[in-house]
């Protein structure tokens, strides 16, 4: 003990602790008398009556679940919609010996036994009076084989609920996601989550737009007071109060040009993604290849599932909007614009372009080995001079090239309500310091210029940087076009105060692209004089080659493994007077932007601009024939919307 | 003195310690968390899984738990108090910083075999804490401002953080469970007339609160004390847990409707049933009698941790003795009160018998302590 404390303070301390915990210990006694007294009061002046109310207790109250928002496109074709399905439940306590009626269940229908020992083991975890799912989608006819035979099958209740659908199966897999029964890992991240979350197997969006818009798309519970019987078996409903429906949400996009995007990229692992430059409206968010988002919510066997993640075109990837991509000579129109938005350079400057140009002891190529003389802008961007860039990037700095591209949508991440949106990467100095601990090199500069090096787009900011060329205004994104029938803002945007003669240089070299006998994109050109389309080709480098592979020659792609070849790309808007779409597609290790991805993004440029088929004269003579059996075989790919599919928005 | 205990006048050591446990607590111990088994093993309908095997697993791990610690010197836990509140504290902050991962609050710290709630810990910290503090203060300055204020804050800091969090059962027993060891420890009267007012004061400010943007407490915490008030208006959510509880219990009359034949806890969904409002279940299939004997077993425990700590001429260790006690009385007087209709429903567990392994652990362990107090006391 202590030696300041002496014995008779201690003493003291001693006697009035003893006092206080007597005290306190009184207190506590008496409050337990009190708790007693309460029980008595409870359990035994008051015992008839409870015991009357419990016999009464017979009223159940049970929840509704609400219907789930449908989803819209903007002409008002479903893309996700509801439909009955049947399920089978199982009650344990109900069913008493639970191996005993599943042997039963099992002789008068088909039941997985994987499924059945889910059922079990899912039994063993919860509560015995909660219901069980044994068996969902169940046909109507087993269904009614379990009604004929319930007495003989205590507990099994056959039951119809709501199950999500997507009608355009693949089409819109990237876009919308899909829903899954909600799990424990759901719920752990929800705060005081929903009552309805507790029922189980309810679902919830698991990934994109079903995901994301989860709050709006739920809606909220209904409840019905039910009498039950003493086993606890429902006899009769006695009154409902409906809950609210989940908002229906129209989206931006037409299933039409959806269908046809998905359709023509194919087997591809491609992605392509089609603005409207007045209003930012995404008309179709393709992405290949796709699968069917159905499978999930109905659980997808392993074997599919298997399957989507081990294919190295990688399916379940939203590669519109997730994908990354050096943008190749996509990038051009961003440093063309920012050397004369800077004033470091007139449209008639010429670079001298040898073939390369060497930076910092290094050799950069430009992708015309004889290079092409003297070099102005309108012709840089036509013939695509890697060099004209490497000089101009290099006099306007990795700083302000960044900020065009930012200005321009790279770089940032669009607000959309999708899963994983990429932000890309327009890189500064400070970004390589900070993240990569190195300090910029001037060759980087040189990389950068030509969409190389660190920079980084998806095929949605590729799309939304072209919409901005076109129309000289941010325009933004939106693929939500009302919630519930409210109009949500528009993405037509403000000035990006960019001078218009600028601008329209850019826009002649990118027409020239499409339209000059020496443009890239000459052969994939629309000659509809009303339609005429200004683009840009775009080729990225996955790999670098080496100095040996240059020595052997072996350059050429198709002599490599597919997943070292180029990455094709291409960005156009049209029609060339009047814009009203931009288009960006990129396939990945396609090869060369201007032969691979070019034509796809005519066709699908042509197919938005005519709403349909386009007629055959849109296109040069020599292709027609072609195109022409390229229309039917992917006319027979197309959903059947029924009749009132236009009228129903 | 303990009815094993021969003339010693030394403090027990080496195994023979064992001999000097508090036997009788052990027993109170064992019987309270079986009917707890038993309670469990009714509400899944007659099975062991998914609740009372692992709780009886987690009430193993407890006694072994509380055996350790009741061998371990009590000078040893006064020593370690700071660093144990320390820990808590450090530990809540964690929580409150670190455990918003994703989108909801996360009160849990996962050790792989259990889930470890901070707040849990902190109950039993506050109590070794204050009692450590008043062992060293001199008794003649208890009752100085200055020393006041610092239990005060000592008390403070860790509920604050709780009601962040936010759990309301929790914050009341912990400013409950200090206050009551600051009262033991002779603090004057009038601290705690003050302190009384205040809290009809604050009270008075939270109902002010609501609706504007300062509310205090959440929502939903609101909506509890307003089904407290009238149970009829909220026939869905909370009202509907008071009023059937209390039907439940009501129901049980004298001797109750048999073991495992209880129909409305079972028939009526009661989410909680094996956590909180397991009293309900013991009470509709043991009926009063049921009911006052668990609560007879609860008032053994006390007088067996007041007598052992009136016995004890150390000041840590009777108020710590004392302390946890008093915790122990919080838990299930909060907890019956709730399911009897007397206060509003703020998710406090009956001790040693609603399932739930971080509760029971701790209080195991709280229990390890008073033991320790026990075997180690000054001869």
């Amino acid at each position: 003990m202590r030696s300041h404390r002496n014995a008779r303070d201690q003493q003291a301390s001693g006697r009035r602790l003893t006092r206080r915990a007597a005290l306190l210990g009184g207190a506590q006694l008496s409050f337990m008398g009190l708790l007693g007294w309460r029980m008595r009061h409870l359990q035994v002046d008051q015992a008839d009556e409870f015991r009357m109310l419990a016999e009464e207790n017979r009223i159940n109250i049970r929840l509704i679940p609400p219907s789930r928002g449908e989803i819209f496109d903007r002409n008002g074709a479903a893309i996700a919609s509801n439909e009955p399905a049947y399920r089978i439940t199982i009650v344990r306590e109900d069913a008493g010996d639970v191996d005993a009626v599943l042997t039963r269940l099992s002789q008068l229908i088909d039941l997985d036994p994987a499924d059945i020992e889910r059922a079990k083991a899912e039994m063993d975890r919860s509560a015995p009076f909660l219901p069980i799912t044994l068996a969902e989608r169940v046909s109507w006819e087993d269904v009614s084989k379990i009604a004929v035979n319930t007495p003989a099958l205590p507990g099994i209740t056959p039951d119809v609920g709501l199950s999500r659908f997507y009608p355009l199966a693949k089409d819109f897999a990237h876009v919308v996601g899909y829903v899954g029964p909600v799990s424990d890992y759901d719920l752990s991240k929800i705060e005081d989550p929903d009552q309805l979350l507790r029922i189980p197997r309810f679902q919830i969006g698991k990934v994109g737009l079903e995901a994301r818009m989860e709050d709006d798309l739920r809606g909220s519970a209904g409840t019905r007071r039910v009498e039950v019987n003493a086993v606890g078996r429902v006899m009769r409903e006695l009154d409902r109060q409906e809950g609210q429906p989940g908002a229906n949400l129209q989206l931006t996009t037409d299933v039409m040009l959806q269908n046809y995007v998905q359709a023509r990229l194919g087997d591809e692992s491609a992605a392509a993604v089609v603005i409207d430059t007045t209003n930012g409206d995404l008309l179709a968010v393709g992405s290949a290849p796709s699968f069917d988002p159905n499978l999930f919510v109905r659980g997808i066997s392993v074997s599919d599932y298997r399957a989507l993640t081990q294919n190295n075109h990688r399916p379940l990837a939203a590669k519109s909007v997730q994908g990354i991509y050096p943008p190749g000579s996509t990038f051009k129109m961003v440093v063309a614009l920012a050397g004369l938005d800077e004033g470091l350079i007139t449209p008639e400057e010429t670079f001298w372009c040898g073939g390369y140009l060497e930076v910092a002891n290094r050799r950069f190529h430009c992708w015309k080995r004889g290079g092409h003389g003297h070099v102005n802008m309108a012709q840089s961007l036509r013939e695509s001079c890697d060099v004209y860039y490497y000089e101009l990037a290099s006099r306007i700095g990795i700083e302000k090239v960044s900020a065009m591209a930012n200005r321009l949508g790279l770089g940032i991440r669009h607000d959309l309500p999708l899963s994983a949106v990429a932000a890309g990467l327009a890189p500064t100095k400070a970004w390589k310091k900070e993240v990569r601990g190195e300090d910029w090199l001037i060759g980087d500069t040189v990389n950068a210029s030509i969409g190389q090096g660190f920079v980084l787009a998806s095929p949605l900011q590729l799309a939304v940087m072209t919409a901005r060329v076109a129309t000289g205004r941010s325009v933004t994104p939106r693929l939500i076009k009302s919630i519930d029938g409210v109009e949500q803002p528009s993405g037509s945007g403000e000035s990006l105060g960019l001078n218009p003669t600028h601008l329209n240089y850019v826009r002649d070299g990118m027409y020239e692209v499409s339209n000059s006998r020496k443009g890239t994109g000459y052969s994939s050109r629309i000659i509809a004089e009303t339609m005429r389309m200004a683009g840009k080709s775009g080729t990225s480098q996955v790999r670098n080659i080496t100095a040996a592979e240059r020595a052997a020659g072996v350059t050429s792609n198709d002599d490599l493994p597919w997943e070292r070849r180029d990455h094709a790309l291409w960005v156009d808007f049209a029609p060339f007077d009047d814009p009203k779409i931009a288009v960006a597609v990129v396939v990945e290790h396609g090869g060369g932007g201007s032969s691979v991805a070019a034509p796809i993004a005519r066709d699908i440029t042509l197919q938005a601009l005519y709403n349909g088929d386009p007629p055959l004269d849109a296109y040069p003579a020599k292709d027609r024939d072609r195109i022409a059996e390229q229309q039917d075989r992917l006319r027979a790919l197309r959903p059947d919307l029924g009749q009132d599919s236009k009228s129903r928005a | 003195m303990s009815y094993l205990e021969y003339a010693v006048k030394t403090t027990p050591s080496g195994l023979r310690k064992v001999l000097y446990l508090n036997w009788p607590l052990v027993l109170l111990l064992t019987a309270v968390a079986s009917v707890g088994f038993l309670m469990l093993y009714s509400v899944s309908g007659g099975s062991l899984s998914p609740w009372a095997e692992p709780q009886m697993k987690r009430f193993g791990v407890g006694l072994i738990g509380m055996f350790i610690i009741a061998m371990v010197p009590v000078w040893f836990w006064r020593n370690v108090s700071g660093v144990a509140y320390g820990l808590s504290l450090l530990l809540l902050l964690y929580v409150e910083f670190f455990g918003h991962v994703g989108m909801g609050a996360q009160r849990w710290i996962n050790l792989g075999f259990i889930r470890l709630q901070p707040s849990e810990l902190m109950k039993i910290a506050l109590v070794m804490f204050l009692a450590a503090y008043y062992d060293w203060l001199p008794v003649k300055k208890v009752s100085h401002p200055l020393w006041v204020l610092i239990p005060v804050l000592i008390i403070v800091l860790p509920t604050f953080l709780v009601v962040k969090q936010p759990d309301l059962g929790t914050a009341i027993l912990l400013l409950t469970g200090g206050g009551a060891v600051m009262f033991l420890a002779g603090v004057h009267w009038a601290y705690f007339a003050t302190v009384i007012s205040a809290a009809v004061g604050l009270v008075w400010a939270v109902f002010q609160s609501r609706g504007t943007d300062w509310q205090l407490i959440k929502d939903y915490q609101f909506r509890r004390i307003d089904t407290f008030l009238d149970p009829s208006q909220d026939q869905l959510g909370a009202g509907y847990h008071i009023t059937q509880s209390k039907i439940a219990l009501g129901s049980g009359g004298w001797t109750g409707r048999g073991y495992m034949q209880g129909t409305q806890s079972r028939l009526n969904f009661l989410p909680e049933k094996h956590t909180d409002f397991i009293f309900t279940t013991l009470a509709e299939e043991f009926g009063f009698v049921g009911s006052v004997s668990l609560l007879a077993l609860y008032a053994l425990i006390m007088v067996f941790c007041v007598g052992s700590a009136m016995n004890n001429q150390n000041r840590y260790a009777s108020l710590l003795t004392l302390g946890i006690a008093t915790t122990f009385f919080l838990f299930f007087a909060v907890n019956m009160s709730m399911v009897m209709g007397l206060a509003p429903v703020v998710g406090v567990p009956l001790p040693l018998v609603s399932y739930g392994g971080s509760a029971m652990l701790v209080l195991m362990l709280a229990f390890g302590l008073v033991q320790s107090a026990h075997i180690h006391k000054p001869r």
